[in-house]
């Protein structure tokens, strides 16, 4: 595989460059080269935020994403902004639980996914943007179920392990959008 | 976490490099995009005993780090390009000092107070002096969070060698990207005397003086002929650089640090359309591997070179006195905080290939 | 023959370049006495600065290091947290503590640094000949005040001892002069205790020298003592600003 980009977006604290390390680190789980690269400075001081992640089997060159193979919104200004940056045929997942536009592209794939709704019916509004990555995982092999599982118990400390199987639940919700 | 990867931010790679090789004492200031390895020291190099202090100014910061290096420690400050700047008139008195220490520049877009982004717009500043005098720094440029790893705790033991500054120059991609490190288990740290050191006399039959004014020019004449012998040293003996792909190369690159991450993606690129492309990849700045260059310009298979950096072209004056115009240079730069894309790369590329020595620079 | 008076270990045999009249050879000796008297000659590191004392290091007899304009309290800073268990000392001028190095030595007094400020003020700056400094008096005629410094065009001078004992890091700041025999012993015990602050961790310590520069002043040495004594005094008061009644035993006495 080469390059494989995608970029995460959203409002900050709704866990968008946590997100984005766990796909990072879930291809790592794999023996991947991977890249994390968050919007950082005034950027992050308006309430959003963003981050581009790279997974390859090669050297990453430029950790900064312009052209993605997958783009992650979990807000309206972030549609507007990133969808153009979707390689033709990449895939758009959206918040539609947040977002109530359609993307105006006819180019790529688009996936929308309540997934506030799936975090809230699980007791954890972080579980968004996890239940995202089960339809990125999904849609794309970017990386495995099992990765990000495994990846989970590596990189929480233990006191937080057990967040875990609600995440993976999260993940699996998430993954049925991609069918 | 022994011999297992794992993903962490540039910046902060840099100060646990730093800790791992045994620098204690680190001196700084905040400013974007270089904070987290300030963050990181705060809270680790006090759970180890160590020495964090927040200075009223990248001034003081500085000359914090001088005065703990006269005092023999291995020492550290981090900032980036506008906070570099204030700092350029300790890093000339730790050169006129002979000094030990570790400078790292996260660099951001200028001038003045410009921007946040990525920038290469402090080459000049790092290898031609920035402050005043005859003196140079040793800069590194890494190029991915392993090498700021392996190349900051190197640069603590080329500081301790030569009783310099070492400046690592990165940018405010590496300093924010997470990839992955491997950490060794041991550090390769060399240990070196500093019989020089004032750190009270404790017996010595003379005090130590740690000093870089020679008011008497015949004593300043013969300071500076040591310090140029010095150099003269390290430009032959600590050059650093990657180069590939040279043997059968049409056009080579020359790119350090991001630029050159890019431009390896490039290359394959044009290799998918038939165009041979090479890249010298300097690691050290200065000493500048000008040798390579010249050897390449001469080679017959090399009809041209393509400089590309994040500024309006300023290593690319290396490049082109190394060349000394036995081939035409290209340039392709990116300012303000942008990075080149592979496209633009690969059609100025094309566009060489097509025509070699049109569009050159001079 | 009993040897009644001989030359203090504190200073090395180099002779002073200081002009004649001037204060700076009264200060280094009593400076070096006391790290002689008190034990710690070897264990200290002094930090010279910029201005006529740029080379002290040549005259005491510790170890030295020589500072940037101004940045000797951040090179003690950096030295002291290097070598918490030895004494650091800067000298300082009037123009490199009280103009260029102001945040230096604010901060430094700010954070409680456990290092000593030796400030001489003479009132002008010395070593680059005679041009106005922070400290130098209402209608004093200097080489860029050449109408006498006037308030309204050149502003006020600063009492830094005054500004630095208002900092909850500074723990002992005292003022002194050295014009006869009883001054120049207080100006001694000064020295002492700003050194025992130090060794006892109490935090940052400073002491005022009122100094004479005749050279710059245009006047003889000891027409300069007068005028130290009828000018400088009523501006800058001679006294303990801070930690008069510091007890040494208690360390939790200046916190």
């Amino acid at each position: 595989m080469t390059d494989f980009s995608i970029i995460l977006a959203g409002f900050g604290g709704q866990g968008i460059l946590s997100a984005g390390k766990m796909a990072a680190e879930a291809a790592l789980y794999e023996g991947k080269e991977v890249s994390w690269f968050p919007s950082y400075g005034p950027e992050m001081r308006g309430g959003t935020a963003n981050c581009s992640v790279v997974i390859s089997d090669e050297p990453i060159g430029s950790p900064v994403v312009n052209d993605a193979d997958v783009v992650i919104c979990l807000n309206q200004p972030s549609m507007e902004k990133f969808e153009p940056c979707i390689k033709p045929g990449g895939i758009l997942i959206i918040d539609s639980s947040l977002i109530h536009i359609k993307p105006t592209r006819t180019d790529i794939k688009f996936i929308p996914m309540n997934a506030s709704e799936i975090a809230s019916e699980l007791g954890n509004m972080a579980f968004a943007t996890i239940s995202m990555l089960g339809c990125l995982s999904a849609a794309t092999g970017c990386f495995k179920r099992e990765s990000f599982e495994s990846a989970l118990y590596e990189v929480l400390p233990e006191r937080r392990h057990k967040l875990i199987p609600g995440n993976v639940a999260a993940f699996d919700k998430g993954a049925k959008f991609a069918e | 976490m022994a011999n297992k990867k794992v993903l962490m931010k540039g910046n902060e790679v840099i100060a646990e490099a730093a800790l791992r090789a045994g620098c204690r004492n680190y001196f700084g200031y905040p400013i974007t995009p270089q904070t987290e390895v300030m963050h990181y020291m705060a809270k680790k190099m006090v759970q180890i005993g160590g020495n964090f202090v927040q200075a009223e100014s990248e001034v003081s910061a500085i000359n914090m780090v001088y005065g703990a290096a006269a005092a023999g420690a291995r020492v550290m400050t981090s900032s980036s390009s506008p906070g570099i700047s204030l700092k350029q008139e300790g890093i000339s008195y730790i050169a006129g000092a002979e000094l030990p220490a570790v400078c790292v520049n996260i660099v951001r877009a200028g001038p003045g107070l410009g921007g946040i982004l990525p920038s290469q717009g402090d080459y000049w500043q790092a290898t031609k002096g920035g402050g005043h005098g005859d003196y140079r720094n040793l800069v590194i440029a890494p190029a991915s969070v392993q090498e700021l790893y392996e190349l900051t705790v190197e640069a603590f033991n080329l500081a301790d060698k030569y009783r310099m500054l070492v400046m690592i120059l990165g940018d405010g991609t590496l300093g924010q990207m997470m990839e992955p490190v491997l950490f060794r288990d041991e550090e390769p740290i060399e240990k070196i005397e500093k019989p020089w050191a004032a750190v009270g006399r404790g017996g010595r039959e003379k005090h130590n003086t740690v000093t870089s004014i020679y008011i008497d020019p015949d004593d300043l004449e013969a300071k500076n002929h040591e310090l140029q012998d010095k150099y003269k040293y390290i430009e032959e003996n600590e050059v650093r650089y990657e180069a590939y792909g040279l043997e059968d190369a049409e056009i080579v690159i020359t790119a350090f640090s991001t630029c050159s991450r890019i431009c390896k993606n490039v290359i394959k690129q044009a290799a998918e359309q038939g165009i041979k492309v090479g890249m010298i990849r300097p690691i050290t700045l200065w000493p500048f591997p000008k040798d390579i260059i010249r050897e390449t310009a001469a080679r017959d298979n090399v009809k041209a070179f393509l400089d590309v950096e994040l500024s309006a072209g300023q290593m690319v004056e290396d490049v082109e006195l190394a060349v000394s115009g036995k081939k035409p240079v290209h340039f392709y730069g990116r300012m303000g905080g942008n990075l080149p894309t592979q496209k633009e790369i690969l059609d100025k590329i094309i566009a060489i290939h097509n025509n070699p020595n049109e569009g050159g620079r001079g | 023959m009993a040897v009644v008076f001989e030359p203090t270990k504190g200073l090395t045999d180099k002779p002073f370049h200081y002009c004649p009249g001037c204060n700076h050879g009264i200060i280094h000796r009593i400076i070096a006495e006391s790290m002689v008297e008190l034990g710690i000659l070897e264990d200290t590191v002094s930090v010279a600065s910029v201005g006529c004392t740029y080379n002290s290091y040549d005259y005491f007899a510790c170890d030295a290091v020589q500072a940037a304009h101004g940045r000797a309290p951040a090179v003690a800073t950096g030295i002291k947290r290097t070598l918490k268990d030895k004494i650091v000392f800067t000298y300082q001028g009037d123009g490199d503590l009280a103009s260029i190095g102001t945040a230096e030595i604010i901060h430094a007094a700010a954070r409680g640094e456990k290092i000593t400020a030796f400030f001489v003020n003479n009132a002008v700056y010395g070593m680059t000949s005679g041009q106005m400094a922070p400290t130098t008096l209402l209608g004093q005629v200097t080489t860029t005040s050449p109408f006498g410094r006037d308030a309204s065009y050149q502003g006020y001078p600063i009492n830094v001892s005054e500004l630095i004992s208002q900092l909850t890091g500074a723990v002992y700041v005292e003022r002194v002069c050295l014009t006869d025999f009883k001054n120049i012993q207080n100006a001694k015990k000064a020295v002492q205790k700003a050194f025992k602050v130090q060794q006892a961790g109490l935090g940052f310590s400073m002491v005022e020298f009122l100094s004479t520069c005749p050279t710059n002043w245009g006047k003889e040495p000891v027409e300069s003592m007068e005028w130290l004594k009828e000018k400088m005094i009523p501006q800058y008061p001679l006294g303990c600003f801070k930690g008069a009644d510091i007890d040494f035993s208690k360390k939790e006495d200046a916190q």
